[in-house]
């Protein structure tokens, strides 16, 4: 499981530079994660500045 | 607002303001699009600048307004793990604190004022693609959606690179190459020299990285945080620090919250497709060891601009791979021995750090952040069994 907390995030884009398959993207209404792309791999969660974002495998 | 321009600039950071100049300069119809209502907030920076940058920035973009200047600075204080403090003198007035709101407006306004337009609020969302050939950019303004179409796309949108990616340039930079930072403007500080910046180094207050207090005013400051690779978020760090030095902090506010990733390494050697270059953040444009990327981001924006012009001048667009190979010339291979140091860097110990405090000179430090003086930091690691292959990397 992929979860964002909205509430923390700043929509600062850090998680979206390191994704490594390029499942992540800043809109307008934050980061959106493509369910379809991502691996759980985890690297957004640890480059998070904020800690708001949690993956689960 | 038109249909077709010569070139489309995504960003307006210094690097897509340097380069929109740049191009308009050369005759070129240029639009720069930023995506937030107002250009330079909220910031992702701590607002640094030396002398010596503000003078390469104004040779590029002209003389900087007083009013883009917060406060100028004359030292910095860096504090070892255990305490010690190590004294480096700027000179008077040598560095400065940026208003990044005001100084990035500055910019996109000297842009404009060489002829380029300038649109806020806009969300370029994707690229028009035809084969292998970007065309142009997709946008959103005041919730309709537009095509423009152009020779050339800058991206300059910073350290997500959203345009790059759409254009199927792979930009994604590795985790230990990205430093996550936080950052608290905050007021009524009990400063303890208003006129120097501070560095707090250690591996518990910062894992492989700094917290930084660069002043804004007498009482006011970016009180910020850079880690990598650290078990716990950078706003953990950060919030810990302040708890623990209430001598600075108690009865502070906090004004602003700024939080952001920045590339410390992994230059890109190719940031060059058919139509589209990549500038600044976006192409992991910054100085590996402090993390600063203003200037990194105007003279890359300058080469682009310059190249582009070319480009388009000829009607080629093979030229455009000449951005590759200036900048390389011009800042990647400096930076690339800049890199090597931060990686010998973040490999030192507190104990490293406390010992280094004794012996290196202030001015050494500086000299260190430049990328010089390298022989002289690789020959005291040398002594130490565990650093000599990095040492002797760094003395190459």
């Amino acid at each position: 499981m992929w979860k964002i907390d909205r509430e923390k995030c700043l929509k600062c884009g850090a998680c979206v530079s390191v994704c490594p398959v390029l499942a992540l993207e800043l809109k307008e209404k934050g980061i959106v994660n493509d369910k379809n792309k991502c691996t759980l791999c985890g690297i957004c969660e640890k480059v998070c500045p904020v800690g708001a974002i949690k993956v689960d495998k | 607002m038109r249909k077709d321009y010569d070139v489309v600039v995504v960003g307006g950071g210094p690097g897509g303001s340097s380069a929109a100049k740049t191009l308009a300069e050369n005759g070129l119809d240029v639009i720069l699009f930023e995506k937030r209502p107002s250009i330079g907030s909220e910031k992702r920076c701590a607002e640094g600048l030396s002398i010596g940058t503000i003078s390469i920035i104004e040779e590029k973009m002209g003389k900087i307004p007083k009013r883009c200047i917060a406060k100028m600075i004359n030292g910095a204080v860096v504090y070892a793990p255990n305490g010690k403090k190590v004294d480096v003198d700027f000179g008077e007035n040598a560095g400065a604190i940026m208003e990044r709101k005001i100084f990035d407006k500055w910019l996109a306004a000297q842009a404009s004022k060489a002829g380029a337009y300038v649109q806020a609020k806009t969300n370029v969302y994707d690229v028009i693609k035809e084969g292998e050939s970007i065309k142009g950019v997709k946008i959103e303004l005041d919730g309709k959606k537009f095509e423009i179409r152009c020779k050339v796309v800058v991206a300059a949108d910073g350290v997500e690179s959203t345009i790059a990616r759409k254009a199927g340039l792979n930009t994604t930079n590795l985790l230990v190459n990205i430093d996550s930072g936080y950052q608290y403007e905050m007021s009524n500080l009990r400063l303890r020299d208003h006129k120097k910046i501070e560095l707090w180094f250690g591996n518990e207050i910062a894992p492989r990285g700094y917290i930084w207090i660069f002043p804004k005013g007498e009482d006011l400051a970016n009180v910020g945080i850079g880690v990598a690779m650290s078990d716990k978020p950078a706003k953990y760090y950060l919030d810990k620090f302040i708890e623990d030095n209430p001598e600075i902090f108690s009865g502070a506010s906090i004004i602003e919250v700024n939080s952001g990733g920045i590339p410390v390494g992994g230059f890109l050697k190719n940031m060059v497709m058919n139509g589209l270059v990549v500038v600044g953040d976006a192409a992991h444009q910054v100085n590996p060891i402090h993390g600063g990327g203003m200037k990194e981001a105007t003279i890359a924006g300058h080469i682009a601009g310059e190249v582009i012009a070319k480009a388009i001048k000829n009607n080629d667009m093979s030229i455009l791979n000449e951005y590759n190979n200036l900048w390389w010339k011009e800042r990647g291979k400096h930076l690339q021995k800049v890199e090597r140091l931060r990686e010998v860097v973040e490999k030192l110990s507190d104990e490293d750090f406390n010992n280094l405090a004794d012996v290196l000179e202030g001015d050494d430090l500086i000299e260190f952040s430049r990328g010089k003086r390298l022989l002289k930091l690789g020959k005291i690691l040398l002594k130490k069994p565990s650093l000599i292959t990095l040492a002797k990397k760094l003395m190459e």
